[in-house]
């Protein structure tokens, strides 16, 4: 019984946690109006407190079609951000499964010490790396350009280290059939690692996204001129006044997120435990 | 003709696995890395000595340090006693999305949420009226701290329940069941046999909760700029500001001590998963 009642608590306590999000999205149809007079003690020095209603009163769509029709920056740094996550996880692609496959399926002198250093790499915060990764992209005469971010994020040893989990996780003794049959490592590799190492690699993919959507800090350093930047720095720009505009900016955003993480739940799950724990 | 041989035998070898990863991780990582690590000593310690004894270094030390000592406890406590209540629920599932949901939630539209949320004149005050609360000027005092923590826990909150979960899906119902049988209570089944058994997962999610508290810069930097209130001015704003200002020498010690600081941090954590193995 107290345990149900926790549980009602629990789920009450999450409701509040999902409120804001609601808030936006739910906010972003209310008219010009009707947020100006909200948000009147932000915006203005009229005095008074926010009025905020969570339903809207007359709900519309004006600020989308505003937005999305009207607002040609806000296009281009829609697609800078659709660029940089796409360029990156295609990328991820392309060097990480081999290395996480090659990590899981061979052993060779000096395996634990470099997988140890890629561990190493993946933990640390941006600021250490930042300097370094700054000097590079100067040397290689990237700096404010796409490839700034693209390029260290492509080598980022994080998703190596869940997909390894998830090749981790195949037995060995299929491998050793396929050998047997007379199979080359890479065929071993795309006929089996691929399609069983699936999971983990999806894990890394969701959890990529999420991160990537969400970069801040390297376009911050990285790039200045204003037409490069990706919507999560744009988005705070947007000042209040125009609350509308950045509340339908916001829900924009939120959307591709909002999806892949409905989609992706049991793998961004697994890629959480995977990041923690060993199975 | 040898040397041909040799390379056409890396060309076959499994090494072609991780070569890709690895000279990129090389690129932009290591070599950059080892750069900025003789750079730092190009002055034998002078460059250590001016951070250490740099007072926004201090500060920068002292507020991350803070945060990381009231977030961290904070969020263990509150999705450790989450995970108990939801793990054995039939609504798991739902309650995990609930939970989770605030990590697909781009920074960008936080931002959003606390400036209506924390404005002097905002709804969090009305709130506080409700309760008989004084108003608080939240983001230029201290209480900007708060708003910190609570913005770091909303979060992190989902991502650290699964991890409990986890781990609680990995302690063996027929000892939780036995002790039931010789008749103890569901507190005493959580103190004796829950509590014990997770003690290697503690370790585990506190490291990684902590690496976690990193990300907290985003909002912070996004609401409230370079020069945020002293509260909440952390390692990452130093590390920025530093960076636009060039101020290379210092900058490169700092990264270099924070590297090392980091190692140390995820060697202990993967000594931390080869126990886990034990068990």
């Amino acid at each position: 019984m107290r345990l149900k009642i926790f549980r009602v608590l629990l789920f009450l306590f999450g409701m509040i946690i999902c409120l804001p999000i609601i808030a936006v999205v739910l906010g972003s149809l209310k008219s010009g109006k009707e947020l100006s007079d909200a948000l009147s003690a932000i915006i203005g020095a009229t005095g008074g407190s926010v009025q905020w209603h969570l339903l809207p009163l007359y709900p519309t769509g004006m600020h989308f079609i505003k937005l999305l029709f009207y607002t040609p920056e806000f296009f281009t740094v829609f697609w800078n951000s659709m660029k940089l996550v796409g360029c990156i996880l295609l990328g991820q692609m392309f060097v990480a499964i081999p290395a996480a496959f090659g990590f899981s399926r061979f052993s060779f002198r000096g395996k634990y010490a470099l997988f140890l250093s890629y561990v190493i790499l993946m933990l640390m915060p941006f600021c250490v790396l930042m300097l370094p990764s700054y000097l590079v992209l100067k040397g290689m005469y990237l700096m404010n350009t796409h490839w700034s971010i693209i390029l260290p994020a492509v080598f980022s040893t994080f998703p190596v280290f869940i997909m390894y989990r998830g090749f981790a996780a195949i037995p060995k003794e299929l491998y050793e059939a396929a050998k047997i049959d007379g199979a080359g490592d890479w065929q071993t590799f795309i006929r089996i690692g691929i399609p069983l190492g699936s999971p983990g690699i999806l894990s890394a993919l969701v959890l990529g996204f999420l991160e990537y959507w969400n970069m801040v800090e390297q376009p911050l350093a990285f790039l200045e001129d204003l037409s490069l930047w990706p919507l999560s720095l744009y988005l705070p720009e947007i000042d209040l006044r125009r609350a509308g505009m950045a509340l339908a900016a916001s829900v924009i955003t939120l959307i591709p997120a909002v999806f892949v993480f409905f989609m992706g739940q049991d793998y961004l799950e697994s890629g959480i435990t995977a990041s923690g724990m060993k199975e | 003709m040898k040397l041909f041989k040799k390379w056409s035998s890396i060309w076959q070898s499994r090494w072609l696995f991780l070569l890709p990863s690895m000279a990129g991780v090389f690129v932009f990582a290591v070599l950059p890395f080892g750069n900025m690590l003789i750079q730092s000593f190009s002055g034998g310690l002078i460059n250590y000595k001016t951070v250490f004894t740099n007072e926004a270094f201090h500060l920068a030390i002292k507020n991350t340090f803070r945060f990381v000592g009231v977030g961290i406890p904070l969020l263990l406590l509150l999705s450790f006693a989450a995970a108990l209540g939801i793990y054995k629920s039939k609504w798991v599932r739902l309650f995990k999305s609930v939970y989770l949901l605030p990590m697909a939630v781009p920074t960008a539209v936080v931002v959003l949420i606390w400036k209506v949320l924390f404005h002097r004149e905002g709804i969090g005050n009305q709130m506080l009226a409700f309760f008989h609360i004084e108003a608080v000027d939240w983001m230029s005092t201290d209480a900007a701290f708060v708003v910190l923590v609570i913005s770091y826990i909303w979060k992190n909150l989902g991502y650290t329940i699964v991890l409990w979960i986890a781990g609680m899906a990995a302690i063996p119902d027929s000892i939780i069941e036995a002790a039931r049988v010789d008749g103890a209570t569901q507190g005493q089944c959580v103190r004796y046999m829950v509590l014990p058994q997770l003690k290697p997962v503690f370790y585990t999610i506190t490291m990684l909760s902590f690496l976690n508290s990193f990300k907290v810069f985003r909002e912070a930097y996004l609401v409230a700029g370079a020069y945020p209130q002293k509260s909440i001015y952390l390692l990452q704003h130093l590390f920025n500001n530093w960076f636009t200002n060039l101020e290379i020498e210092k900058m490169s010690s700092a990264a270099v001590l924070l590297a090392v600081f980091f190692a140390l941090c995820s060697l202990s954590l993967k000594n931390l998963w080869e126990k886990e193995d034990a068990y």
